[in-house]
């Protein structure tokens, strides 16, 4: 039931966000700025820069912007014709509106992300594909870290004025423990050194943390919508 | 409205409901039977959507509790048994009417959707736009898919704030037939308004507010509907 | 009475901080724990303490105020949280005066220095939405929320940035299981804090009446323009 809940929100985003492409085309086109950019702030040519070492801080950077501006779209289209209160005015609990949105929003993300991963091996040249299921498993505990947060804060500052920046602003300070785990567990495995002995520490980090703050967003989740 | 009933469709106990410490709605107190159709009335800035929202269940009152047939308004299991319709149409632009009405029917659980669908889309006489997108259609359209949805999961209470208000012709006469429609079956209506005659024509009972209290709540009398004013100049402040 | 008690805390305060004045001007050796101009650290360590002080006061009362709905404890989390930006900025300054003296940069991106910035960054995201809503019952309500993921955040990003860099001096202090700082000079350190606490008691305390009477003249302005 509750699943079915979650599930028929998380349909909804997808279905919406699917037809128009608003978020994804500006988060998908920002990406890859970001990934070309790159190579003009530094030379990729230079061998004295060892790419796979500032890999990781190179990826996260780009999928964290990217983040920003898919999720502070999450609530914000609800704005539009009052659809927000259609929804909470319905059974279901401000706890399941959240997971569907945060669920949608995680698939989009992730799917950018897998594309971008492809895109930025090729660009700098970064060999993926010896350690590849474990950076999918960094990039998927990585991102719904930022996922949960950016959810959380786009319920947050849905009624803000300056919301767009706002939530921006908000948000980054509490994604530096995950992005930093997730962009040394990465640079790692990059460099060829697998999940184990020193990593694990950083993986204890990001699922701690997913847990913490997934329970933290259920918990508030309601007080920040309804009040 | 009473104040002993032996099933009491909505009570309100003891509503306030503070922006900071400033009183919005000052201790409301009614209750409405089954059955009766309620015109919410008050000027501009009274309280009336304030106090419409807490009865919906899409804001808490600092004191006081609201309950649907001894129910807490709060509860899932409550919800099911409310319809809202507010300011906006309540509608995703994105999706179809079809898919708009879907999403509703999965939330509220309703048994055989498909077929309630359609019915409603018959009603609203929008059967044949059911796949269009609700951003393609005309205001008339969409102000009657959003009557569709508001009654599609066949909620026991209606909450409507102002609903005459933005509708043209043919939408009001859809939602009046569907009111009247409720009201034989002995549903419950409560709507906040500005259009004195034709809320007062439907209405069974009336409430004014004014200054976040309640200073009338009772029967619909005769005098009422022969002159609008007469309501806020017998309880009002001039 | 209230009055009394800010006058005592006060005098407390102005009383231990001229005393630690003079033991670090007059008593206290020049030099010491191999690093010169170290006095600077009693003003330092007991900021970054009573900073931290102030935010756990502040998840505190922001819960209190999510429990039972009274204002009071929103003031006083917005007073004590705001008095703990404020020593968490003096802490970020002196930190970086001491670093310009002994490592010769104005910054460095060791973990303390680092996680007390973040740090500051989400406190000074919670003054921006206590500026952004102007409705007193959704301030509080989100405020309070955003002090509680705030400071459990503050405690992930401490220990994560801990494990992330490493170039500030280690624990000295004998209750943090360093080799402490010599005879009697631990102590003004700790009465420093105990100083600035209560400096930052009657900061809050004058806070949070500035605080209900901003409330009692926006309900009177409501009721002004009410009808």
């Amino acid at each position: 039931m509750y699943l079915r809940q979650v599930l028929t929100i998380a349909a909804k985003d997808l279905r919406a966000e699917v037809r128009t492409r608003e978020a994804v085309n500006a988060s998908f086109a920002f990406m890859l700025v970001i990934l070309v950019l790159f190579s003009f702030a530094f030379d990729p040519g230079n061998s004295e820069i060892s790419i796979p070492a500032i890999a990781g801080g190179l990826l996260w950077i780009a999928y964290s912007f990217a983040a920003a501006l898919t999720l502070n779209r999450s609530f914000a289209r609800e704005l539009q014709n009052d659809c927000l209160d259609a929804l909470l005015a319905t059974p279901i609990p401000a706890s399941a509106l959240f997971f569907g949105k945060a669920l949608a929003n995680f698939a989009l993300l992730l799917a950018m992300e897998t594309v971008s991963l492809g895109v930025f091996s090729v660009l700098y040249n970064v060999k993926i594909r010896a350690q590849i299921w474990a950076l999918l498993l960094v990039i998927v505990l990585g991102t719904w870290a930022m996922t949960v947060m950016g959810t959380l804060f786009s319920a947050l500052t849905v009624n803000l004025r300056l919301r767009e920046l706002m939530l921006p602003v908000m948000l980054y300070p509490f994604l530096i423990v995950p992005l930093s785990a997730a962009i040394t567990l990465t640079s790692d495995l990059l460099n060829g050194i697998p999940l184990g002995g020193d990593n694990i520490l950083w993986l204890k980090v990001l699922t701690g943390f997913n847990i913490i703050f997934t329970s933290l967003a259920v918990v508030l989740i309601d007080t920040v919508l309804v009040g | 409205m009473s104040s002993a009933a032996l099933d009491v469709a909505l009570e309100v106990k003891g509503v306030w409901k503070y922006y900071g410490d400033f009183p919005a709605l000052r201790d409301i107190a009614f209750s409405v039977t089954p059955g009766s159709t309620v015109a919410l009335l008050g000027r501009n800035g009274a309280g009336k959507t304030t106090l419409l929202r807490i009865l919906a269940g899409l804001s808490k009152p600092s004191r006081g509790a609201v309950t649907i047939h001894g129910a807490d308004v709060r509860e899932e299991s409550t919800r099911r048994r409310i319809g809202v319709l507010g300011h906006g149409i309540s509608l995703y632009e994105e999706l179809s009417a079809f898919e708009n009405l879907r999403l509703f029917a999965r939330l509220y659980a309703i048994p055989d959707p498909a077929r309630r669908i359609t019915e409603m889309l018959e009603r609203t006489d929008l059967e044949r736009v059911r796949d269009g997108l609700v951003r393609e259609f005309s205001r008339g359209m969409r102000q009657r898919l959003a009557v569709a949805r508001v009654f599609l999961h066949d909620p026991e209470v209606l909450l409507l704030d102002e609903p005459f208000t933005a509708l043209d012709d043919r939408a009001i006469a859809v939602l009046q037939a569907l009111l009247s429609d409720m009201h034989q079956r002995g549903r419950t209506i409560v709507m906040s308004t500005h259009q004195l005659r034709e809320a007062l024509e439907a209405a069974t009972h009336v409430a004014m507010i004014q200054r976040g209290q309640i200073v009338y709540a009772g029967e619909r009398r005769q005098e009422m509907v022969d002159d609008t004013g007469w309501l806020y100049r017998t309880y009002g402040d001039n | 009475m209230r009055e009394r008690i800010q006058y005592l805390l006060l005098t407390v305060s102005a009383g231990l901080l001229f005393w630690s004045l003079y033991r670090i001007a007059f008593v206290l050796p020049l030099e010491a724990i191999n690093v010169g101009a170290y006095q600077i650290l009693y003003l330092h360590v007991p900021s970054f303490f009573s900073a931290f002080t102030g935010f756990f006061l502040g998840l505190g009362a922001s819960a209190m105020y999510l429990k039972t709905g009274n204002f009071k404890y929103d003031s006083f989390a917005a007073g004590v949280n705001e008095v703990a930006l404020m020593f968490a900025t003096a802490g970020l300054a002196s930190g970086s005066i001491w670093a310009r003296y002994a490592w010769g940069v104005w910054w460095a991106w060791d973990h303390r220095l680092t996680s007390m910035l973040v740090c500051w960054l989400v406190y000074v995201g919670y003054l921006l939405l206590r500026k952004s809503v102007e409705e007193p019952t959704q301030r509080a309500q989100l405020s309070a929320v955003l002090s509680i993921i705030g400071c459990i955040n503050v405690a992930f990003v401490y220990k994560s940035i801990e494990w992330y860099r490493n170039l500030h001096p280690s624990p000295v202090l004998s209750f943090r299981g360093g080799g402490g700082m010599g005879p009697g000079m631990e102590a003004p350190l700790l009465w420093n804090w105990l100083a600035f606490v209560c400096l930052g008691i009657v900061i809050a305390m004058v806070r949070m009446q500035e605080g209900e009477v901003s409330r009692e003249i926006d309900a009177l302005r409501r009721q002004a323009h009410s009808y």
